[in-house]
């Protein structure tokens, strides 16, 4: 089921960039508008109450991409809205994907580490 | 009231369960004992903003419950104990600030039922004519200050147990002709080495064998001598681990025991993995269900074992392990 569920949301996913390419967009800007859209879908579902449900049996197919990303952030925005919008939903927004954003972008810097030091040594990279 | 044993207190004019109120959650209103309680909400906020007042609410509006059907006066109650899963007890103590009662909070985690009805019972044997003793849980404000935001699509691991929205609230009087609070087993902190707070039941569950056992060893008794040995919240797992546990000592519990926790929802068709928990598991299913039981003389002689797991969010990321905890009361009528 995860793995049906994964591979749907990548095909919605697929569907939209080729829509945006026909429509003469280039292939860096209809990615974006497919990560806008996917997000743009699942920050509404979990707004909606519904994002929990499709998770409940969807698990790892739905989490995993970027449908889970917007989830993880807006569902704490969400549940600590009564703690006010500043100290509650700016300071607890990011409580689930915050680990996600300090290591994923922590292991980005270090692979750019790696990839200049390689670089500059005029060694490509399979 | 003396003690006997290591552990435990009798008592010599056994105090009297006067009146029983409950009220559950929408969750619990679709479980198999839903006609049992006295009121049942649509939806979990229950007119308030925040699911921590909606639980200040129910607690509240339980006592009210208790003392309007039992026709004591609020005067005549000579203090009460109280107490919740919340961070220092809030729904316990903001529920129930404009009582103008002598307040005692007490936390036991899932326990303090039983930890409130042992206290509650040990003053209305020496100074008090009555007392009352309730508690409350949310699952909405449970699941937001232990686990996870309820929108996250994450999923729940099959031991993992559904907090109980509700309250459950007994008055206690000196003088009355029962169901007679008649012995209490005040339970030691067993830690095991259980880390997962999604297991609560086996965190709890050796602690709740210690108490029964205690209990026992103390009053002399055995499992049959009571027609029903209930746990508070341990769960499918928690209940599967403790038959076993008391096997291997010797004791039979596996034809009169039972859970509230199994007792609450329909594992098939309500989604709740292991079972129900929470400090309003053990005071609802006792209030609604077991109470009338004795009333109705269904059930004679019971004992009410509520167990807790007494940590908190930051010892669990810590990773620190989960003490248990088990209150035994023995109800006669």
């Amino acid at each position: 089921m995860p793995f049906g569920f994964g591979g749907l949301i990548c095909s919605i996913g697929q569907i939209i960039l080729n829509i945006c390419k026909e429509r003469g967009f280039d292939t860096a800007t209809s990615g974006t508008i497919v990560s806008i859209l996917l997000i743009g879908i699942s920050a509404f579902l979990t707004g909606l109450n519904l994002f929990n449900k499709i998770g409940k049996f969807a698990g790892a197919g739905s989490l995993i991409p970027i449908t889970g990303f917007a989830n993880s952030i807006v569902s704490p925005a969400m549940e600590y809205k009564s703690e006010g919008y500043v100290m509650g939903v700016g300071g607890k927004m990011f409580t689930v994907a915050g680990p996600v954003l300090v290591f994923g972008i922590s292991a980005s810097i270090l692979v750019g580490i790696i990839y200049l030091i390689f670089n500059t040594q005029n060694v490509t990279l399979v | 009231m003396k003690k006997i044993g290591n552990q435990s207190i009798c008592f010599d004019n056994p105090p009297t369960i006067l009146e029983c109120a409950s009220i559950v959650g929408p969750k619990e209103a679709q479980g198999p004992l839903a006609k049992y309680f006295d009121q049942t909400l649509d939806d979990e906020f229950w007119g308030e903003k925040t699911w921590e007042k909606a639980e200040s609410k129910i607690i509240k509006e339980t006592v009210n419950t208790v003392i309007s059907k039992s026709g004591v006066p609020s005067n005549k109650i000579d203090c009460m104990f109280a107490g919740d899963l919340l961070n220092q007890c809030i729904s316990s103590s903001f529920g129930l600030r404009e009582l103008n009662i002598p307040f005692f909070g007490v936390f036991g985690a899932c326990s303090t039922f039983v930890e409130s009805m042992s206290l509650g019972a040990i003053c209305a044997e020496s100074f008090a004519e009555n007392v009352l003793c309730a508690t409350s849980s949310h699952f909405c404000s449970a699941e937001k200050q232990f686990r996870f935001p309820l929108e996250l699509g994450n999923q729940r691991p099959q031991t993992s147990q559904w907090t109980v929205t509700g309250s459950g609230a007994v008055i206690l009087t000196k003088s009355g002709n029962g169901p007679y609070i008649t012995h209490i087993t005040p339970g030691k902190i067993v830690d095991m080495g259980i880390k997962d707070g999604n297991n609560m039941g086996a965190a709890m569950a050796p602690a709740f064998a210690d108490t029964l056992i205690a209990h026992f060893e103390d009053t002399g008794r055995n499992p049959s001598y009571y027609d029903a040995i209930i746990s508070g919240d341990l769960g499918y797992v928690g209940k599967d681990i403790v038959i076993d546990i008391l096997k291997s000592k010797g004791y039979n519990i596996k034809s009169n025991y039972n859970d509230c926790g199994v007792l609450i929802f329909d594992k098939s068709s309500q989604d709740t993995h292991s079972g129900g928990s929470g400090c309003a598991c053990c005071g609802t299913v006792f209030s609604g269900y077991f109470f009338k039981q004795l009333k109705e003389r269904k059930i004679k002689k019971m004992l009410l074992i509520a167990t807790g797991a007494l940590m908190n969010s930051t010892t669990s990321q810590q990773g620190e392990s989960i003490p248990g905890i088990a209150h035994a009361i023995s109800i006669e009528v």
